[in-house]
Formats: structure tokens, C-alpha cells, sequence
């Protein structure tokens, strides 16, 4: 049965102003849907540019249920290209990373391809004389993605060769990238090790939406954030006592509704927001010796204040990612099926800082995110919970109505206070409007070479 | 003070699992040396753990808080609770210092842990670097490589 394709109207029915049909999250052809239209209308995260950082290196990645691999041709620019030989469809690499040399040669026939896809030669060539392969996507080069971008080291891609461009869809979003990068007194950021992988079996939006769901944290995390606090009162630590980095880590998890209404939430056109405006839990970290002089140095001591005082929470890019611009981190929600997503949390090191920013960097993602945290392990049991819940027949619409007004417009630019629901509408509303505006006529995957 | 015999380090490697095991957490907490540190590495190349990501790097601070979590009454992921088992191979005794009071051992070993209906096996190596404090074996580090660190995984709650 065939209720959502080709019927941009009845996607659009399950988003309200203030609540969504359960279908966005458990039903299989609107998930379908999402991979077809909303990943290839939307500028999707790929990876980081140092992922990739010669010659010849790439990264396989997938965009949607496309396979796809990113790579640095040489002369030096990043590639994003489906990763697949225009032959007979083999995977031309499958390695997470690797370096391919000056060209790819496909592993069952030994077609080949420069790293920038373009077609080389196959062998026996004369078996193809007088053929027209020339003529058929076979005899092409590999097929691109519609656009790429690479913004101060983050490659994006859209994978529709018509839409936003880049700096329409993200807008002043961008700013929390740039406060990222700006961190580094060099203004350069370097991936730090694998990411955590973290399997979670339910719909990849419920992950984007508790980005900036900031009711839950003092409730869901009670147990670890509140048990770690407990312990370090117990110990009797002196008044003075430097916190612990861990401490410093956890505790503000189970800051008060205040704190939290209190911080702000920001949102932007096409999907985008952040928690965090006016400070954030990451705000009362301890200054890392030496790091303050060196940004001075580099900025003059004005901007270096400015760039630091800025402490963003959670920055949602929509469709699927989070970026923390005060600690570094990346984490992409990857959607697998509409009951599972896989995340993937990345750290990158600040160039030019002290190693000390990265270990509380790492330690964050491991304490925080890692299928071994005991705060993820809540978060992850609540999503379960959630995608079972939603089974119920008896109740079908998803509430997301907390500090709703009437007539929100999700075209301007609004700071409001930090326990609004408003980034999750504003959320619903890019993905009504990304997974419609190519319905009408069939489809928008891209031809390749088109 | 007579440095501990190959079977007693042997048998103190298994009943560490056990305490696990058995959910005897306290007594558990007792057999590390204050500075000791249980590490699981998700880059096993690793070479300074504190700068990159890892599973686990845990002290005695963060060991506690796991295990006086497991007590509270609204840990969500902990209601029902996971139980776990381990099958260890027997240890390989790799260095011995009796001088100085130390040894390291190397244990193949499965991991199954269990909660409502799911169940998961992990295949994995503890190496424990064990030393002498007044006459009782104690835990130095106790680092797991999981033979497949870089995969995705749900949650892994208990202890390996």
C-alpha cells in the first residue's frame, strides 16, 4: 500500500504547528521517502577534510542509503563521489580509510578512475571498438554528487544536482562552525582518532530532536549526572577545591530548569538551531593554562574574548547532524531504517592548543556518548522506549507544542527562551518542506552526470 | 611478605571476573590500588589514552559512580538490570617481578551480557597489571581490547 509517494499532500498532514504523526518515526515508506528526497534536497555532512589529508586518501561514508566516498585528488581538492564503478556496480573501495594512489582501480575488472572520478581505461579495450560505449553512463566517469562543499575543513554535499546552494540553506548557522574553528589560535581543526560508534534502534529524528530538548536532561539523567554529584559531595571536597574534570563534565547535566530556560535557544531558516545562547553547560569549564595567551596572540586579546565567551550547547545542522563549538565535537545521526540509526561521535583536536582542550574534549565524548556511558545509556533506553510507545494505536500524534505561539515563522531568525520546543517545529518544518519540494514530479535523485 | 604463587595470581584473575559476575560490585571496587585505571580503547593504537577517544578510562572516582548508579531507584537503562558472564581462557603470565612486587597477566576471554530479551557476545583480552600492597593482589590497570573495537554497539552497561 502506497499512501506517501507521489502525495506530497499527505506528508505534509503529519506535521502541525504543534504536534507530528507518529508515521515521521516508524513508518517504512516515509522512510523510504527521507532517503530519496529529504538526503539528496539537503546539504548533508560527509566528513572532514583531514579525515583525507593527502593525495589519493579517501573515506567511505554514506549519504542516505547512497554509498559514497570522499577523496583528495591531486591537486589537492576534495572530491565527493558515489562509490561505485560505472561498469558492473562493484565498490571501488570499502576500507573506512585508505590511500588509493594516483588512481582507483576497480577490484573485479581493473576498470579505472582518476581520484577525482574521472574515467582512465579498462584493459582489452578493443573489445569495446564500434560498441558506442561511449555513449552509454558505463563508458562515463564515475557518477558526483550534485554539489560539494568544503567549509574551513567540514565537507558537505548535496546530493540533488538542483536546490540551495550552500550558503542559502545553512545561512548564518555557520557561525557555530566558525566559532569551532575559530577556537584554534591556528584556525585549524585536525580529526582526533575514530568516532564512537553507537547503534540505536529507533528513528534517527528522535536523536536530532534531543539535541535541543533541554527538559530531559535533570530527569532522564538523574542517575549518573546526579549520582556523580552526590559522590563528590560525600567526599567532602575543601570550598576551594578545583573540580575534577569529570565532575566538571557530568554535573551540569542536572542543572535546574532555570539554568536551562535561562540559556536561550536560537533558530535559523531551513532546520537549524542551537541551545546555548547566553551561556551553556559547557560555560564553566576551567581555563586550560597558556590557551588564553595563545589566542590572544594570534587574534589581539578582543577577539580572542569574543570567540571564547561564546559557549554554544548544541548546534543542530539540519538534516542530521550536532556540532559543540566549545568542545569540538561532531556527531552525525545516520539513519539505517526507520527503527535504527547509527551515531557516530567525532572529536577534533584545536591546532595550535594545548593538548589539555582535547583530553577534556575526549573525555566529554567518552563519558557522554560512547555505547559505554552511563549517561548515553539512559538517553539510548528513553529512544527505545519511545519507538516501542509509538506503536500504540491508541494515541498517534507526537506532542511539540511547549512555548508554541501562534503564527511562528521559521523564515526569521529568533532567540527565545532555552526550554522551547520551537527548534523541533522548526526542524518538522525544513522536512516537510525538503521531502515535498521534489514529490511532484517523481523524484529527485539525481541522474548521475546530469 | 612472599610474593603470590603462579595459581594464586591465576586465581585472583578469575575470581575478579566473578565478583563481576555475580554482581558483587563493593567488593569488587576493593581490589583496585587507589591510582588504578580499568581502560577499554576504541583506537587500540592509541599511544596517550587521555587524547583520544576511548570506551572506557575509568578511576576510582568513575568506577564508584558506576556502581552506585546501578543502586538508584530511577536508573532507567538499569530497570530491569543486565547481567553479564564471563568464560575466561586460563591466563597467560607474561612478566613477573618479584623484586619490586608486580606481574602481568594476558586473558582471552567471552563477554555475554544479557537484559529482558537481548543478549550479546563480545570477544575481548584483559591485561592486568597486578601489584603487591601489603600482602594483597591489587589491580594497577586492567586494559580490555575488545577484538572489535571500531564496530557499533548498543549498550554494553556492566563491567567486562
Amino acid at each position: 500500500m502506497s499512501r506517501y509517494t507521489a502525495n506530497p499532500a499527505a506528508v505534509q498532514a503529519l506535521v502541525r504547528p504543534t504536534e507530528v504523526h507518529r508515521d515521521v518515526y516508524v513508518d517504512d515508506e516515509i522512510f523510504d521517502l527521507e532517503m530519496k528526497h529529504l538526503f539528496a534536497n539537503t546539504w548533508v555532512f560527509v566528513g572532514h577534510d583531514s579525515q583525507t589529508p593527502n593525495p589519493g586518501d579517501y573515506f567511505t561514508t554514506e549519504i542516505g542509503r547512497q554509498p559514497i566516498v570522499m577523496i583528495r585528488h591531486q591537486d589537492g581538492e576534495i572530491h565527493v563521489l558515489y562509490n561505485r564503478c560505472a561498469h558492473k556496480g562493484t565498490k571501488l573501495v570499502i576500507d573506512r580509510t585508505g590511500n588509493t594512489g594516483k588512481f582507483f582501480r576497480c577490484p573485479y575488472h581493473a576498470w579505472t578512475y582518476k581520484t577525482d572520478g574521472t574515467r582512465l581505461g579498462m584493459p582489452l579495450r578493443k573489445g569495446y571498438d564500434g560498441t558506442g560505449l561511449e555513449k552509454s553512463v558505463s563508458g562515463n566517469d564515475m557518477a558526483r554528487v550534485g554539489a560539494v562543499r568544503n567549509y574551513r575543513g567540514f565537507v558537505f554535499a548535496r546530493l540533488a544536482h538542483e536546490g540551495p546552494d550552500f550558503e542559502s540553506f545553512f545561512g548564518e548557522s555557520l557561525s557555530s562552525i566558525d566559532n569551532m574553528v575559530d577556537r584554534s589560535p591556528e584556525g585549524r581543526l585536525e580529526i582526533a582518532g575514530p568516532p564512537l560508534r553507537y547503534m540505536h534502534r529507533c528513528n534517527w529524528k528522535m536523536l536530532v530532536e534531543n539535541q535541543t530538548d533541554t527538559c530531559h536532561p535533570m530527569v532522564a539523567h538523574e542517575s549518573s549526572a546526579g549520582t556523580a554529584v552526590r559522590i563528590w559531595e560525600e567526599s567532602n571536597p575543601a570550598e576551594d577545591a578545583p573540580k575534577p574534570m569529570a565532575i566538571q563534565v557530568i554535573a551540569p547535566f542536572m542543572s535546574s530548569y532555570e539554568f536551562f530556560e535561562e540559556m536561550g535557544i536560537r533558530t535559523w531558516p531551513n532546520g537549524h538551531g542551537h541551545t546555548g545562547v547566553h551561556h551553556s553547560i559547557h560555560s564553566d569549564y576551567s581555563a586550560i593554562p597558556g590557551y588564553f595567551d595563545q589566542m590572544t596572540a594570534a587574534y589581539g586579546e578582543e577577539r580572542a574574548r569574543a570567540i571564547l565567551d561564546e559557549n554554544r550547547h548544541n548546534t543542530v545542522y539540519f538534516p542530521n547532524i550536532m556540532v559543540k563549538g566549545p568542545i569540538q565535537q561532531l556527531r552525525i545521526f545516520i539513519p539505517l531504517a526507520a527503527d535504527k540509526t547509527l551515531v557516530e561521535s567525532y572529536i577534533y583536536r584545536l591546532v595550535g592548543a594545548p593538548d589539555m582542550l582535547l583530553e577534556r574534549t575526549a573525555m566529554y565524548n567518552r563519558l557522554i556518548n560512547a555505547p559505554t556511558s552511563i549517561v548515553g545509556h539512559d538517553d539510548l533506553e528513553m529512544y527505545e522506549r519511545a519507538q516501542e510507545g509509538l506503536m500504540s494505536d491508541g494515541l498517534e500524534w507526537v506532542n511539540v507544542q511547549r512555548l508554541y505561539a501562534e503564527g511562528e515563522d521559521f523564515d526569521d531568525i529568533a532567540i527565545e527562551n532555552g526550554t522551547t520546543e520551537r527548534q523541533m517545529r522548526n526542524q518538522f518544518n525544513a522536512w516537510a518542506k525538503y521531502m515535498t519540494v521534489s514529490m511532484d514530479d517523481g523524484g529527485a535523485m539525481p541522474e548521475a552526470g546530469a | 611478605m612472599t610474593f603470590p604463587s603462579r595459581d594464586e595470581l591465576i586465581d585472583f584473575v578469575y575470581d575478579e571476573a566473578r565478583l563481576i559476575d555475580e554482581g558483587r560490585f563493593e567488593e569488587w571496587l576493593d581490589l583496585w590500588t587507589p591510582d588504578g585505571i580499568y581502560w577499554m580503547p576504541l583506537d587500540p593504537d592509541a599511544e596517550n589514552p587521555k587524547l583520544v577517544t576511548a570506551l572506557m578510562h575509568e578511576d576510582d572516582y568513575l568506577r564508584r559512580l558506576r556502581v552506585e548508579r546501578l543502586k538508584g531507584a530511577r536508573t532507567f537503562s538499569q530497570k530491569p538490570r543486565s547481567r553479564c558472564h564471563h568464560v575466561l581462557q586460563r591466563p597467560f603470565i607474561d612478566e613477573i617481578d618479584r623484586e619490586v612486587g608486580t606481574c602481568v597477566t594476558t586473558t582471552p576471554f567471552h563477554y555475554v551480557e544479557s537484559r529482558l530479551d537481548e543478549q550479546f557476545l563480545l570477544a575481548a583480552t584483559a591485561r592486568h597489571e597486578l601489584v603487591l600492597v601489603n600482602g594483597e593482589i591489587r589491580i594497577k590497570l586492567k586494559r580490555i581490547d575488545l577484538l572489535n573495537p571500531e564496530a557499533a554497539f548498543g549498550n554494553i552497561q556492566l563491567f567486562l
